[in-house]
């Protein structure tokens, strides 16, 4: 075979070949939101991470904003410290509310951010104040079956079993 | 009795010698492709043809058998998922076996069996007619001149035949699952991107596709160039190249496997 006519073959199957790793890159895979590099790490102390996992989604407003960076357990304040990755783009509040929430019912756990009021923006390497942990199946289970019980005993029961201090809402507490 | 012990350690120790000889021979028969592969970038000719014949003329069978192994993918994968109604997370489990495992894997395998079968039986054959002797008589390397240019084309066409075969694969997993089968295809294609990873999943496999590419055409060539110079000894190099590079292919996988999702 002459060479022009292997090349133009041999052109054929490289470009081919390019072309189907852009295509495992760019459709597969989703580079556009996976390259953003550049981003600044805050983190959070939860009592309880459930099974959340190195490298899962924060999320906020449902939209994916950064990665989880590390997770460690605070031997001084025994709980979980968890480094979140956000992307440089999304600059938080100094009062935002980081929750551990589970997409679905039987779907992965990711870390969703609820940003406040407060005009000082979030610098890199602060630790959120406000923390929501994940909520334990087997917990959830102990808590209604004891509200349920007590709500036989007394029939105003509706008035939230055990809110610890009044501002926050139900299972959020000052993160320190 | 202690002759019968003798001689069974001495049959070990032979096999063991040998396998060290064998193997440090063929490790300087790679050193020395390495370092002889001037040649097979100075005259690119050389190594398109190579690209030609062992990449582009194996298009068809690497596309077809993705095409296959992705639409049984779609199957099995639907019945399974089916029992959980979670249907949706077909394009994860078609996508992520394929760019991580499959991908790399069968292509590295029919990769073996197409092309590196065919380069030991031409290198064998070359040696056999006393082609390689003739070439030596000239001045030329045939490490250079022969060698070396197939072992660059083979690492080049493996990647590239490997992310066919799982582009071809995702498709034949979309044809079941979302034509056929009638998955929603905004959730097949959603869910799949946002499973894969590039770095973590599409990165690592292409890193396992040419490793494979460079373990596959290495034992071609070498058991090419290692075989009697007779009928029966090109065969049986033959069936070595494909026996040896398909387990080298399984073992290399676990190994690449183990060092990159787990991190040992």
């Amino acid at each position: 075979m002459e060479r022009k006519k292997l090349d133009l073959w041999v052109g054929l199957f490289v470009a081919l070949g390019i072309g189907a790793l852009l295509f495992l890159a760019v459709k597969v895979g989703n580079l556009s939101a996976i390259s953003v590099s550049d981003t600044y790490e805050v983190n959070a102390h939860f009592d309880n991470i459930g099974g959340l996992k190195r490298r899962a989604p924060v999320k906020s407003a449902g939209v994916v904003i950064g990665h989880i960076v590390d997770i460690s357990f605070d031997p001084q304040r025994f709980d979980a410290k968890v480094t979140l990755g956000i992307d440089k783009r999304y600059p938080f509040t100094k009062d935002t509310t980081a929750s551990i929430l589970t997409s679905g019912l039987l779907g992965e756990q990711y870390v969703g951010l609820e940003a406040g009021a407060d005009p000082e923006p979030l610098q890199p390497g602060d630790t959120l104040m406000l923390t929501q942990s994940a909520v334990v199946l087997e917990k959830l289970i102990g808590k209604f079956l004891f509200s349920t019980g007590n709500e036989s005993k007394d029939s105003e029961g509706a008035a939230a079993p055990s809110t610890p201090r009044a501002p926050a809402p139900p299972g959020f507490g000052p993160g320190e | 009795m202690l002759s019968a012990v003798a001689n069974g350690l001495r049959a070990l120790g032979g096999f063991a010698v040998g396998g060290v000889w064998r193997l440090g021979y063929a490790s300087r028969f790679f050193v020395l492709v390495l370092l002889s592969s001037a040649t097979s970038f100075r005259r690119i000719g050389l190594t398109i043809r190579e690209i030609y014949f062992s990449g582009f003329l194996s298009l068809i069978i690497i596309a077809v058998s993705g095409l296959f192994v992705g639409m049984v993918l779609g199957l099995q994968g639907y019945e399974t998922l089916e029992r959980y109604g979670s249907e949706e997370a077909l394009g994860v489990i078609v996508a992520l076996s394929l760019v991580r495992e499959l991908g790399p894997v069968v292509a590295g395998l029919l990769f073996a069996s197409r092309a590196g079968s065919a380069m030991t039986a031409e290198i064998g054959l070359m040696k056999a007619t006393e082609q390689i002797s003739a070439m030596e008589m000239m001045a030329v390397d045939p490490i250079a001149r022969v060698v070396a240019p197939r072992f660059w084309a083979g690492v080049v066409s493996m990647p590239l035949l490997a992310a066919m075969f799982s582009v071809m694969g995702v498709f034949g997993g979309y044809l079941v699952g979302v034509v056929m089968i009638g998955v929603d295809a905004g959730s097949f294609w959603s869910q799949m991107q946002a499973a894969v990873d590039v770095r973590r999943d599409i990165v690592n496999g292409v890193i396992k596709s040419v490793v494979f590419g460079v373990a596959i055409t290495a034992i071609s060539l070498f058991e090419g160039y290692d075989a009697p110079p007779t009928a029966e000894g090109v065969s049986r190099a033959t069936t070595r190249t494909v026996v040896t590079s398909s387990l080298a292919i399984l073992g290399l996988d676990f190994a690449l496997t183990a060092l990159m999702f787990r991190g040992l």
